[in-house]
Order: structure tokens, then C-alpha cells, then sequence
């Protein structure tokens, strides 16, 4: 046989020239601007307690307390550092890191805490555990998102199927006395409403987006529907479930601070932990996962290989579904206990920016929506504890955290090619 | 295995892309398919694959008829095929594309990368590949993705393969590589069905040839034949296979490149310092092995990079920095090297694709509205002078054949008023009457005065058209050569060597 060289001599590596990017520095440098003029000119006198544990903990820390104003000029002098660190670091033509680009983020937060909460007291532990409360639909739906989105599908439906899911799960729930069942029920609604946009979607080739946003108004339409004239009038039967009860896990849930957000839960977020773990796994480890991809990334390229694609993408579209729906039940069986008209409130879109904003990755997504919890409550709990911000500004807050994270901070990451594209055959 | 298509007939809507065609492949045969640009080749081995339906007719392997519902029935069957358009998934790693449909896996469906990469590995060495089973396959030079290819199909133990234009991106040296490994797959025993535009490949490796013209086998050659012989089969007439043009007559200096150095996003120097200036009614070649900077000098001028330094000047006005509007409005003409992402809205009808960059005034625009009825008289007058091949000037583009869009992109640029023309690859993968037709439009633009540079990895389109010729390595200019200067020299200088004696 003969053999044909195909190897080269390895060659010198080309000359490099800095391209230098001031996009990073010139934020940070904003929000520093914003932490000078607001923390430390508009500054407030007095004490800012952060309250670390609660009465039940079993180990109990102290109350943290700062000066409020030497509080807030520490941090925004640590603030303007890390500035100072990422214009040099610009200067040089290298990045900054994202740990730090964090780290600022986190300094920033405590800033705005620390100023905020002058002469009260922040429970922090409350703040993480509604964090984790309102994150839960979020993470599911953003689940769903990444999923379909990744075979080639977007899913604008998540609002939708959230929303599906809390109605089923509720009716199921109450009708059966078992909660178990409203789960199920749960799903099923979530995957009918993934199987309309999937019909539409990829049997008819209609816009994935139009579809998705009908369907939204058509489940909102329906669910209000059947509240008022269904479920108002027979509350007892069918709008009153059984919630479920909170699982502590031993010894995981005395971990100070994050043990009772993360350890003293419903079942349903202990299945959330598994499930992103799981889409995580699947998706990027499996054959099932590799398909998936292949087809959302180039469809014809699966189809030479062999892939059925329209199969594939209805199969997976309407997985999605299901974990969305399940997500919808958490808003009734795990927090609230009841159905209420359109309570998903925007969830499944800001679930969406969660997928843009984790760039199609089940772990990131999940950690930009806990993002957006974290926002959402953190104009709950100043609320309570009485800020100096308008509540009309707070309001704003989680949509504000999201438009900066998904216009702002996402860059250069790219959705999967054939996103949105329906794949036809000749 | 021995292949049989017994009156394949394949229609798309009124068009007949395939009329009855029979072909017959043995055993450790090598049989080249020839035909123009459309004229239905890869519809055929589409319909082999399973990818399209066959309206008529049937296909047996060792006399067995078979019904391919889809790719997956004909892989197990033991066809195998390296598409013209690249099947590779761009973001996935080398191992993971070739593994893509028959994964191996381990406990609880995991997949097993170190088997799909040991997979890579053996094939690539039994055929002397260099290729790295964890590189993404968007970072690979298109040679490479190539060979991705192949061994996507090798992996499946194809006892049938096609190569539908695999050569179409490859340098002189991998082409040569290529049709060694195709020998040695033949001496294996494998059927294979060879589809190229490039006559001297043809007579390389082909044990039969087939042509096809408009969907009809039109007769078998002989593979010894002369290309004037297999050309005039093809196209149905005699061909010019080389350009006639006259001795060019520069006129002014019209485009003056100096010192312009491109960088690209991470900063990587691609166009080092280079110089140059074209006259009027002058061909400047830039030729070298593709990746070594030809495509970002032409997009610098254009205005598409971002990172450029230096000067470059037409007609004693600067061109840095505009936006690309602005360089259209100065009047250059430019033919991207990759048709359907960069030159075309395949969505688009053709008609519209022909005044793409002209939807900002008269005569197509008037008062904010497309003037229509104008459109339609422009684009059927284009689709004559261009001998556009199409049922209408209102079909899509992306349903044309390649050498047909490539026709739509050059109608457009050279029906506007130029003041300089830049073609990147402008033949690439064309047949060779679309290649003549094309090498004439060049050479007439040049006689109007209008100064040209054609960028091509091809050796003998840079021999055939260029007045002058530069030669690019990894982002420099090796030497600026007359028109007439040897092959040898010329691939030496693609290699990097200086020329001995630099003509001024
Ligand atoms: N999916 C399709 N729908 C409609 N028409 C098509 C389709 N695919 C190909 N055609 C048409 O069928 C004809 C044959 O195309 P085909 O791609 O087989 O040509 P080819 O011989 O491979 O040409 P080339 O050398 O340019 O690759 C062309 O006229 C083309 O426009
Ligand atoms: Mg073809």
C-alpha cells in the first residue's frame, strides 16, 4: 500500500497584533459612576444589619452589622479598583476575567444592599430562599428552552406551557387529593401545548415564533376561561390541591446561610436539582444528546447521517413541554396552592432570556435564572424593609437585571445555526 | 459491490432533473460523471443516497433491488457519500462528526468518544491523513474538512462511495493525495462514483466516464480522451479551453495598496505589509494556497474587516474605513469567493438578487418603491447576455445550479458602472463551458479599462488570465511576477520561496 504524506513541517505561528475591546472597562466604569453618585454622594448614615441565620437554624451566626457609609465607600473604593485593574488590563489588549467581572457584580449587589437597608436589617437567608422560590418556574422553563432550541425548535411557548402545567396540576391535584398525580397531569399539559407548536411548527413549517406567541394567549385565554366560570364557582373541587410539604434534608439543611434555601424544599425542587443535572448529562454526553444537537446545528447534515429530523425535533420539543409544564406546577402545588389567573406572570419569557443569557447551556441557563429570582425578590424584600428607591423602580428591577444581561453581558455567543429554521425535504 | 441504476427519472415540479438515466458501476471501479452545471449529477446520487425519491426507475446493488426510505437505509446497504455541500456539523469536534448516526456507546447511553476517536485515528493513518480527531471542524481549513468527510464516509465500511465535487476546494497537492486514496480504495474492492469538473482528474484515476447533459446520459467515454474531446461531449459544442485575450494595454495607476496589514478578531496578523498597485485595463492575479490571507486582503477592500492598517487608495481616493455602501458607490465590483453565503439571498428570486446592491436609487428605486416592471426587463436582458439557465428570472436562487449562481452574482457586479473589479474565486466549481464564458467576461471588463484583480487557488485560471501575478504566503506577498512566468516557479513561490530574479 502506499501511503500518502500528508503532513506538513509545522510552521512558525503568525505574528499577533493586540485588538483591543474598552466594552468591559466602560461598563464596569458606569456602574462605578452609579455606585459613587449613589451610595456614597446620595449616601445614607446608620447601621445595615444583615440578619445570616434564622430562629430555627441549628447553628445560629451573628448578626452582621456595617456603618452604612463607610460600608458603602469601602465597597465602591474596591469597585473602582477593579475598574482601575480591567482598563489595564484593557490597555494591554488582554481581557478581563469573568470571576472578576462577577466579583464586581457581587460587590455591587452588597453596595446597593448595604445603602439600601440603612437603619434595618436584610434577612439574608429569607432573601436566597425566595431567590430559589421564584427562580423554580424560571429554571424549568428555561430547561425547556434549551432544549428546544438546541434541536431547532424556539420555544416561545414556555410562558404557555408554564402555565398549562399550573392549571392541569392544580384541577389533577384537586380531583385526586394526590399531588403526585397533579404532577403528571402537569406534564401532559405541557407536552400538548409543545405538541401544537411542533405540529405547526414542523409538519406545517409556520413561523416556530408565531406559533409560540399565539399559543401563549390562546393558554392564557383558556386558562382564564375555565378559572372564572370553572374553577371560581367550585373552588373546594377543583381549585384547592394539596400542596406539597417541605422535605428537609438532614444535616445538608443546617449548612449556615444556603442549607435552608438549597435543603428545606418541596419534592419538585429536588427533582429540579436532578433534572438540570440530567438535561446537562443527556445533552451533551449521550447519543440521545449528540442527535439532538445535530439537529438543531445543521439538519440536513443529521438527515445524511441517517437521523429522522422532523421525529427528532417532535419528540424533543415536546420533552420540553413536559419539563416546562412541570415547572408550572411548582406555582400551584409548591408555592401558592391554588390556581390563579395568568400567575405565570411573564415567567416563561423571562425564562427565555435565561436560555439566551446562558447561552443554550442547561447549567448557565439555570444559574441566569436564579439571576432573575434573585432580582425579582430582592424588590420583594426592600419592599418590606422599606427603601429609599421608588417601588415603581424596583419593579423594574428583574427586567431591567435581564435586558443588561442578555443585551449587555451575552456577546458573541451564538444560538444553535438552525434555531427557528424549519428543515424541509425534497 | 457492484451498482445499478436502472432509469432513474427525478422531477422537481416541471423540471425532469434526471430523465431516465442508467448507470452501471463494478466492483473496484472508479466511474467519473461528467456534465455541466445542472445538468443533474448530484440530483442522481442524491437519489442513490436516499435523500431525494425517485419518481422513476430502480437501483440494485449486486443485482438486488433496493428501497432506500431515507440515508439511513442506503448506509446500511454500503453506500457511502462525501457531499459537494459539506455534511459536517461546524461546532462539533472531528470524532463526534464522524461518529454522528452510528454512535457506540457505553453503560446508560454515554457516548464512547475514545472508541469514535480511536476510529479517526486508524483511518486516517491507513490513508495518511493528518487529522486531528478533538479539533472543532469550524476551526479546520476547508482541505481538511474535506478529508473530515472522507473519513466520515470510510468509517461506515462503504462498499459504494461517491465523491460528488470533492476536489472543487482542494489545493493541486490534496488533489493528489485524494486520487491516491481513491486507488487504493479501488484496489479494496470498492465501487466509486466520481464527479468532477476537472478534466485532468478525470483522465488520472477514471476507469469509465458517463456524461450527463440535461438529465440524459449522453454517452460513455473514453478516459484517455482529450479534454477538447470530453469538454465538447459535456457541453454539447466545442469549447475555448483557453482564454484568447489580447497583450493588456495598462493604462493609470487605478488602485494603489500600500503597506495594509489585516488583522483578524483574536488579533492574528493575516495580511502582513502588503503592496500593490493594479492599472487600468490591467489583470492582477493573486494566487496562493487558499488560507494564506488572499480572502481578507479582498474583504479589506471591500470594507468587510475591520482591523486594517495602511493605504489603500482608488483612484487617488481612500477606501479605509468607508463603509461598504460607500465602497460599492466608488465603484467596485466584487465577486465574494463563497457564492451562496457571501454573493446571494438564496431566498431571493433571481431577479432580486440581481439588483441586491442597487436598492438605494433609480432606476430600480423611485420615491421609496422597487420599480418592478424596470426590474423584470433588467433581469430577463441579464439572464440572455448571461445565458442564465432557469425557468424564470423569478425563481429562487438558491435552486440553481452552481455554476448558474455564480452567473447571477457576476451579472450583477459587471452591469455596474466599475471602477474596479475584484473576483475571488470566480470558477469555482464550475463546468467548463461556464468557466469559459466566465474568463471571457474577465478579459472583457480588462479591454473596457477596467482595472481587475481575480484572486484563485487555481494555477491554471491565475496562468490563463493575469497580466501580472502576486503570490501570497501566510499573509505576505512573496514576489509580484509577470503573467508569463512558469508553473514551477509559481509553486515554488506558493510554498513560500522568494523568486530568484523579481521582474519590476
Ligand atoms: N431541491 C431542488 N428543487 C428544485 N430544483 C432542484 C433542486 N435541486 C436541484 N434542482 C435543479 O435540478 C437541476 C440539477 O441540479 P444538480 O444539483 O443535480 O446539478 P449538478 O449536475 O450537480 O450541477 P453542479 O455541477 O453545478 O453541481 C438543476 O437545474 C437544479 O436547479
Ligand atoms: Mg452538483
Amino acid at each position: 500500500m502506499t501511503a500518502v504524506a500528508a503532513t506538513r513541517a509545522p510552521e512558525p505561528a503568525l505574528e499577533r497584533e493586540a485588538v483591543r475591546s474598552w466594552k468591559v472597562p466602560i461598563a464596569l466604569a458606569i456602574f462605578t459612576l452609579v455606585a459613587l453618585v449613589l451610595f456614597v454622594a446620595l449616601g445614607r448614615d446608620g447601621t445595615s444589619t444583615f440578619r445570616l441565620s434564622t430562629e430555627a437554624d441549628a447553628f445560629r451566626l451573628p448578626d452582621l452589622a456595617l456603618p452604612t457609609r463607610a460600608g458603602c465607600i469601602v465597597l465602591t473604593v474596591l469597585m473602582a479598583a477593579i475598574t482601575a485593574y480591567s482598563v489595564v488590563r484593557s490597555r494591554a489588549a488582554r481581557k478581563t476575567p469573568l470571576w472578576l467581572i462577577a466579583l464586581f457584580g457581587v460587590l455591587f449587589v452588597v453596595a446597593f444592599l448595604t445603602w439600601a437597608s440603612a437603619g434595618a436589617a436584610v434577612p439574608v437567608p429569607g432573601l436566597l430562599v425566595g431567590t430559589l422560590g421564584l427562580s423554580v418556574p424560571l429554571i424549568f422553563g428555561a430547561l425547556g428552552g434549551v432544549i428546544g432550541e438546541r434541536v431547532g425548535v424556539v420555544n416561545v411557548a414556555i410562558e404557555g406551557q408554564l402555565l398549562a402545567g399550573a392549571f392541569a396540576s392544580a384541577v389533577v391535584a384537586s380531583v385526586t387529593r394526590q399531588p403526585l398525580i397533579g404532577l403528571i397531569g402537569a406534564m401532559v399539559a405541557g407536552m400538548l401545548v409543545s405538541f401544537v407548536l411542533a405540529a405547526f411548527a414542523i409538519k406545517y413549517l409556520v413561523d416556530q415564533v408565531i406559533v409560540g406567541v399565539v399559543l401563549n394567549v390562546l393558554v392564557t385565554g383558556i386558562t382564564s376561561f375555565f378559572f372564572s366560570k370553572v374553577l371560581t364557582p367550585n373552588a373546594s373541587v377543583l381549585n384547592s390541591p394539596p400542596k406539597f410539604s417541605r422535605i428537609e434534608i438532614p444535616v445538608l439543611s443546617d449548612i449556615p446561610i444556603i442549607g435552608p434555601a438549597l435543603f428545606r424544599q418541596t419534592i419538585i425542587v429536588y427533582v429540579m436539582y436532578v433534572a438540570v443535572a440530567l438535561v446537562w448529562f443527556f445533552l451533551f454526553k449521550t447519543r440521545w444528546g449528540l442527535r439532538l444537537r445535530s439537529v438543531g446545528e445543521h439538519p440536513q447534515a443529521a438527515d445524511t447521517v441517517g437521523i429522522n429530523v422532523a421525529r427528532t425535533r417532535f419528540w424533543n420539543v415536546s420533552l420540553a413541554g413536559a419539563i416546562a409544564g412541570f415547572g408550572g406546577a411548582y406555582l400551584t402545588l409548591g408555592a401558592v396552592g391554588s390556581f390563579n389567573k395568568e400567575m405565570t406572570a411573564g415567567a416563561g419569557f423571562i425564562a427565555l432570556a435565561a436560555v439566551i443569557f446562558g447561552r443554550w447551556d442547561p447549567l448557565r441557563a439555570t444559574l441566569a435564572a436564579l439571576l432573575f429570582g434573585f432580582a425579582q425578590n430582592l424588590q420583594n424584600v426592600l419592599s418590606i424593609i422599606g427603601s429609599p428607591v421608588p417601588s415603581e423602580f424596583m419593579l423594574m428591577l428583574p427586567y431591567v437585571v435581564t435586558i443588561v444581561a442578555v443585551a449587555g453581558l451575552v456577546g458573541q455567543s451564538r444560538a444553535p445555526a438552525a434555531s427557528g429554521k424549519p428543515y424541509i425535504k425534497s | 459491490m457492484k451498482l445499478e441504476l436502472r432509469g432513474i427519472t427525478k422531477r422537481f415540479g416541471a423540471l425532469t432533473a434526471n430523465d431516465a438515466i442508467s448507470l452501471t458501476v463494478e466492483p473496484g471501479e472508479i466511474h467519473a460523471l461528467l456534465g455541466e452545471n445542472g445538468a443533474g449529477k448530484s440530483t442522481l446520487m442524491n437519489v442513490l443516497y436516499g435523500l431525494y425519491q425517485a419518481d422513476e426507475g430502480s437501483i440494485l446493488l449486486d443485482g438486488v433491488e433496493q428501497h432506500f426510505a431515507g440515508p439511513g437505509d442506503a448506509m446500511r446497504a454500503g453506500i457511502g457519500m462525501v457531499h459537494q455541500h459539506f455534511m459536517l456539523i461546524p461546532v462539533f469536534t472531528v470524532a463526534e462528526n464522524v461518529m454522528l448516526g452510528h454512535e457506540q456507546t457505553k453503560a446508560i447511553g454515554r457516548l464512547d468518544l475514545a472508541a469514535a476517536r480511536a476510529r479517526v485515528r486508524e483511518i486516517s493513518d491507513r490513508f495518511g491523513f493528518d487529522v486531528d480527531p478533538d479539533a472543532r471542524v469550524e476551526d479546520l481549513p476547508v482541505g481538511v474538512q474535506q478529508r473530515v468527510e472522507i473519513i466520515k464516509a470510510l468509517s461506515r465500511d462503504a462498499k459504494v462511495l461517491v465523491f460528488d465535487e470533492p476536489t472543487a476546494v482542494l489545493t493541486p497537492q490534496e488533489t493528489d493525495e485524494l486520487i491516491a486514496i481513491m486507488r487504493q480504495l479501488k484496489a479494496a474492492g470498492t465501487s466509486i462514483v466520481f464527479i468532477t469538473h476537472k478534466l485532468r482528474e478525470v483522465r488520472a484515476v477514471a476507469d469509465r466516464v458517463t456524461v450527463i447533459r440535461l438529465g440524459k446520459v449522453v454517452g460513455e467515454a473514453d478516459p484517455q480522451s482529450t479534454n477538447a474531446e470530453l469538454a465538447s461531449l459535456m457541453v454539447g459544442r466545442s469549447v475555448e479551453l483557453t482564454v484568447q485575450k489580447e497583450p493588456a494595454k495598462p493604462g493609470d495607476e487605478a488602485l494603489v495598496v500600500r503597506n495594509v496589514s489585516v488583522l483578524d478578531p483574536n488579533g492574528q496578523k493575516v495580511v502582513n505589509n502588503v503592496s500593490f498597485e493594479v492599472r487600468r485595463g490591467e489583470i492582477l492575479a493573486i494566487a496562493g494556497v487558499q488560507g494564506n490571507g488572499q480572502t481578507e486582503i479582498t474583504e479589506a477592500l471591500l470594507g468587510l474587516q475591520p482591523h486594517v492598517s495602511g493605504e489603500i487608495l482608488l483612484d487617488g481616493k481612500s477606501l479605509i474605513g468607508l463603509p461598504v455602501r460607500k465602497v460599492l458607490d466608488a465603484g467596485v465590483g466584487f465577486v465574494p469567493e463563497d457564492r451562496t453565503e457571501d454573493g446571494l439571498v438564496a431566498e431571493f428570486t433571481i431577479a432580486e438578487n440581481l439588483m441586491l446592491n442597487r436598492s438605494t436609487g433609480e432606476p430600480f428605486v423611485k420615491g421609496g418603491t422597487l420599480q418592478l416592471g424596470y426590474l423584470n426587463e433588467f433581469a430577463e436582458q441579464k439572464r440572455k447576455e448571461f445565458d442564465i439557465r432557469t425557468q424564470s428570472v423569478q425563481s429562487h436562487v438558491g435552486r440553481l445550479s452552481g455554476g448558474n449562481q455564480q452567473k447571477v452574482v457576476l451579472a450583477r457586479e459587471l452591469s455596474r458602472d466599475l471602477r474596479l473589479f475584484v473576483a475571488a474565486q470566480p470558477t469555482r466549481g464550475l463546468d467548463v463551458g461556464s468557466i469559459e464564458f466566465v474568463h471571457t467576461r474577465i478579459v472583457q471588463s480588462r479591454d473596457a479599462g477596467i482595472p481587475v484583480i481575480v484572486v484563485s487557488t487555481e494555477l491554471d485560471e491565475v496562468v490563463a488570465l493575469a497580466d501580472r501575478i502576486a503570490v501570497m504566503y501566510r499573509g505576505s506577498i512573496v514576489g509580484i511576477v509577470p503573467g508569463d512566468t512558469p508553473r514551477d516557479v509559481l509553486g515554488l513561490m506558493m510554498a513560500g520561496e522568494k523568486p530568484t530574479e523579481v521582474a519590476a
